[in-house]
């Protein structure tokens, strides 16, 4: 299996592709792709075309490929190179082989992320999260490593992985979301439950999130992701900044991204494509339903905590001025129930957010991945028509040309027909790109849909578990009461 | 809407309260049956504003007409009642049995409303289920408030003298209308000026020290036992309905949980719907674990919320007389030391110390009946509450592995 060896970038911007001019506009966040595609015709300069250009060229295997024609058969790993040294297509290969074979997965990894520890002062204090990874894998420099990351390389990270794989149709899942608000307390220094639970939110979120893109069987070989794991010293991620000039290009963009959706209409021929877009639809919504009905039970169960400890306290206040003995030590017995009740009520609101609610808001981004997967897909196909317009007018003009002046314009007409067959070789590469990301979605939401199923049973066993353990505790306490209030004579 | 659901009578309706409470339901007192004289309220019904209790008597005693009879009251009428034993001097000395509280729909009321203005929102199982819940909210109220009615009377029928005072045996046995209109504004004005003037009247008689130590020790007691009572009262109250809440939320979840079982194809969804039945089932036992709570604790602290009050009263009224002997003593003793009107205030000193004795040796017997039955009815409730707890845990419990069992099996 081929490692990263020569890998093309200089060292010191190691996981920096383009020239640093252009570097702020391509890391970003969830929707990269479109950001980037305008960016780039903007710029007049297809940086999209120039990798591809470079596989074309460089590639052997490109004519192995090309001589097999467009067959609805296999065929093998993608062209469009995610941007990665041509070793890495092997890799690829041996990738789509395993999966067309439906083996299990060959994957050992199991990644923490804990002990969040605050580093500096005021307004530039961040919290540094341990990363540990344990695993077998021989992708990996030894079994077990661990480093030090702050918030901001986690989205350095999923900014580069979503330039690289977005565009082509992975599932690159998304990265937690910033928080100016949670953040600044704890900037700030308040230590009390609330930044508490903002620290705890986040180091679970990082955790599944890692976890997550680490499942991904192309993912984990990114060379990004492994030197984030491994290495103990990483370039600070700039661009990720809310409030830098970069995050306030990508919420432009992102608007503007709105509008192109809603103008882009594609006559859509394959209706596993469309079926599949309902169904992400009404996925969608009724998971923000049952996550915004669960927000409310955490709620209230919070409020049921704190409603059994006044509670608690009151029946206490009332065992001690009641003068029948007997009587007044049973009522100090049920407020110490009561009290531990309460603490049962917290973990069963903790068990609710942290097992259920989060697992639904990961999912709703995630369906926000597939969503923008989708659109990418029709981003093409809508260059696919353009190039094809194009095509057909200049064939138009170079039928035009042939009918006057035949003689005279030879210059004319070669430039034409150089101009023609670049069209050509474009309108080629469109329909080989749209249907090599129409491949590449399909794949990934098989998987998706495999993982999806095994997450959610795992989180609802975990769920019931948890509600079980609740429901003996409560049998525990209250037979240990029970006696006491039969004791009043 | 609902005078169709009622008029069945109350034991046909859904089985909202716990088997125990099925026999006498005086679940807040603890009362000996006294075969001379039982009373309860065999039906009600409830219309537009207001409730319709069916008092019912049975009695060996001679001065009724019969053995069995039944008559309808309103709650003003048992206002009336409860008004005319605070009112009669000869029971300054008893604890006179709480007045039971006005029934309350409204807010039941607006629910159902707000229910049906909102019917064209939500889906048809979302609505069904939702009418569900507040009709068995609607009828648990209202059995709250026959339940406090039924205890009042039961109340009055168990003490030895109030049991024979002659409004009580017409309000159970005349079968006409009683007439009694509720206190118009002059009266509820007067009723205000009266409690603002106790209350002051209240302070002074407290602050002066008895020199018996029994009520001086009750007196001290009452006091602080009625705020924590009322305290407690108010933060159960909370609690429950906090429980309430959260019921209704996994509400909302099974039915989100259902529909995404239906739309989903993969094998998750009999995940879906199979949580979302065990989600349908433990929540309809966290309902019945808060209205049990309601009955046996927020309830039971309620009505000795009352009670506590009632006895602060007596203590008043015979903190009233103690002053007003007092007064009389001096009185004497002036009238004797100028030698004028002696007789008179002689008379007006030994009233006075008779009222006084008689409240004094009557008070002391109900302080400490007062005592038996809040010890007794706090051992019962305590008791039912613990094993009602444990029973829904138990079966909420047996409800969980029965799924996981299932869940599990099938990965």
């Amino acid at each position: 299996m081929a490692e990263q060896t020569d890998y093309r970038e200089p060292e010191p911007g190691r996981g920096e592709e383009f020239s640093p001019e252009a570097e702020p506009l391509n890391s970003n966040g969830q929707n990269s792709l479109l950001e980037e595609e305008e960016e780039e015709e903007e710029e007049g300069e297809d940086l999209f075309t120039e990798a591809t250009e470079e596989v074309s060229l460089d590639s052997p295997e490109r004519d192995v490929l090309l001589s097999d024609g467009p067959s609805p058969v296999t065929p093998p790993a993608s062209l469009i190179s995610p941007h990665l040294p041509h070793n890495h297509l092997y890799t690829h290969c041996s990738f789509d082989e395993m999966e067309e074979e439906d083996t299990p997965d060959l994957f050992d990894i199991s990644i923490l992320v804990s002990d969040p520890e605050k580093v500096g002062e005021g307004m530039n204090a961040y919290m540094a999260y341990k990363v540990t990874t344990q695993t077998s894998m021989s992708l990996f420099k030894s079994p077990q490593a661990t480093v030090r990351r702050r918030f901001s390389d986690f989205l350095g990270l999923h900014g580069k992985l979503a330039t690289r794989y977005l565009h082509v149709g992975y599932l690159v899942p998304p990265a937690p979301e910033k928080s100016i608000v949670g953040m600044t307390k704890v900037k700030v220094g308040k230590d009390d439950s609330s930044s508490n639970e903002f620290v705890e939110k986040r180091r679970a979120a990082l955790e599944r999130y890692l976890m997550r893109t680490a499942k991904h069987p192309v993912l984990l070989k990114d060379p990004d992701l492994l030197t984030f794991l491994e290495c103990s010293e990483l370039p600070r991620a700039l661009s990720t900044q809310a409030l830098s000039g970069a995050g306030i290009l990508r919420m432009v963009n992102k608007a503007a991204d709105a509008v192109n959706k809603m103008t882009i209409k594609m006559t859509e021929s394959d209706t596993w494509f469309e079926e599949k877009q309902q169904k992400f639809e009404n996925l969608d919504i009724q998971l923000r339903k049952l996550h915004c009905s669960l927000d409310s039970l955490v709620c209230h169960r919070k409020e049921l905590s704190v409603n059994t400890a006044l509670f608690a306290k009151s029946a206490a206040m009332l065992g001690n001025s009641e003068d029948h003995t007997a009587l007044s030590r049973a009522l100090s017995q049920l407020a110490e129930v009561e009290e531990k009740v309460e603490q049962l009520h917290q973990d069963q609101a903790g068990a609710d957010f942290y097992l259920l609610a989060e697992l639904l808001a990961d999912y709703i981004r995630l369906i926000g991945s597939v969503k923008g997967v989708f659109d990418q897909r029709v981003r093409l196909w809508q260059r696919l028509q353009d190039s094809l317009l194009l095509l057909q007018k200049k064939r138009d003009a170079e039928a035009k040309l042939h009918a006057n002046k035949p003689e005279k314009l030879q210059q004319a007409r070669d430039d034409i027909r150089e101009e023609t067959e670049e069209l050509e070789g474009k309108v080629q590469q469109g329909e080989r790109d749209f249907e090599q990301i129409s491949k590449t979605i399909r794949k990934e939401l098989f998987r998706f849909e495999k993982e999806r199923v095994t997450d959610f049973k795992e989180v609802i066993i975990k769920y019931l578990e948890s509600l079980v353990q609740t429901q003996q505790q409560l049998i525990k306490y209250w037979e240990a009461f029970l006696p006491e209030a039969k004791a009043i004579s | 809407m609902f005078s169709t659901l009622l008029q069945e009578g109350l034991d046909d309706g859904p089985d909202f309260l716990s088997e125990e409470d099925r026999g006498p339901r005086a679940v807040n007192v603890d009362l000996q049956t006294d075969a001379t004289l039982q009373v309860d309220i065999s039906d009600a019904l409830s219309e537009r504003d207001k409730v319709k209790f069916t008092v019912h008597t049975k009695s060996t005693l001679p001065n009724f007409k019969q053995n069995e009879f039944s008559v309808v009251r309103q709650h003003e009428e048992f206002i009336w009642l409860h008004d005319s034993f605070v009112e009669n001097e000869d029971y300054a000395g008893y604890i006179i049995p709480p007045a039971p509280p006005r029934p309350d729909f409204d807010a039941s009321r607006e629910k159902l409303q707000k229910l049906g203005e909102g019917e064209g929102s939500m889906t048809k199982e979302e609505f069904t289920k939702m009418k569900q819940e507040l009709e068995a909210e609607y009828l648990a109220i209202f059995k709250k408030t026959v339940a406090m009615h039924e205890v009042f009377l039961c109340r009055v029928a168990a003490h030895p003298v109030l049991k024979k005072d002659l409004n009580f045996h017409v309000f159970l046995e005349y079968n006409q209308d009683l007439s009694v209109r509720g206190k118009n504004k002059k009266e509820k004005l007067e009723d205000f000026f009266k409690n603002v003037v106790k209350s002051a009247d209240g302070v002074l008689v407290a602050g002066v020290k008895d020199v018996d130590d029994f009520f001086e020790h009750e007196k001290t007691f009452l006091l602080e036992y009625h705020n924590r009572v009322k305290d407690a009262s108010l933060k159960s109250d909370k609690m429950i309905r906090s429980h309430k809440n959260a019921a209704d939320d996994i509400n909302r979840i099974s039915s989100s949980l259902y529909t995404l079982g239906t739309q989903d194809s993969t094998d998750v969804c009999k995940f879906f719907l199979k949580v979302s039945e065990l989600l349908e089932k433990t929540r309809k036992i966290e309902a019945r674990v808060a209205a049990d709570e309601d009955l046996k604790l927020a309830d039971l602290l309620k009505y000795y919320l009352r009670e506590s009050q009632a006895a602060k009263d007596l203590l008043y009224r015979r903190g009233r007389a103690l002053v007003d002997y007092e007064n009389a003593n001096k009185a004497l003793d002036k009238a004797r030391s100028k030698n004028k009107d002696v007789l008179q205030a002689e008379t007006g000193q030994q009233l006075c110390c008779h009222k006084f004795e008689k409240i004094s040796e009557s008070a002391k017997q109900e302080l400490v009946d007062f005592k038996t039955r809040r010890v007794a009815a706090f051992r019962k409730n305590l008791v039912e509450l613990a094993e009602l707890e444990l029973k829904h845990a138990k079966g909420h419990l047996q409800l969980l592995q029965s799924c996981l069992g299932i869940l599990k099996g099938d990965t």
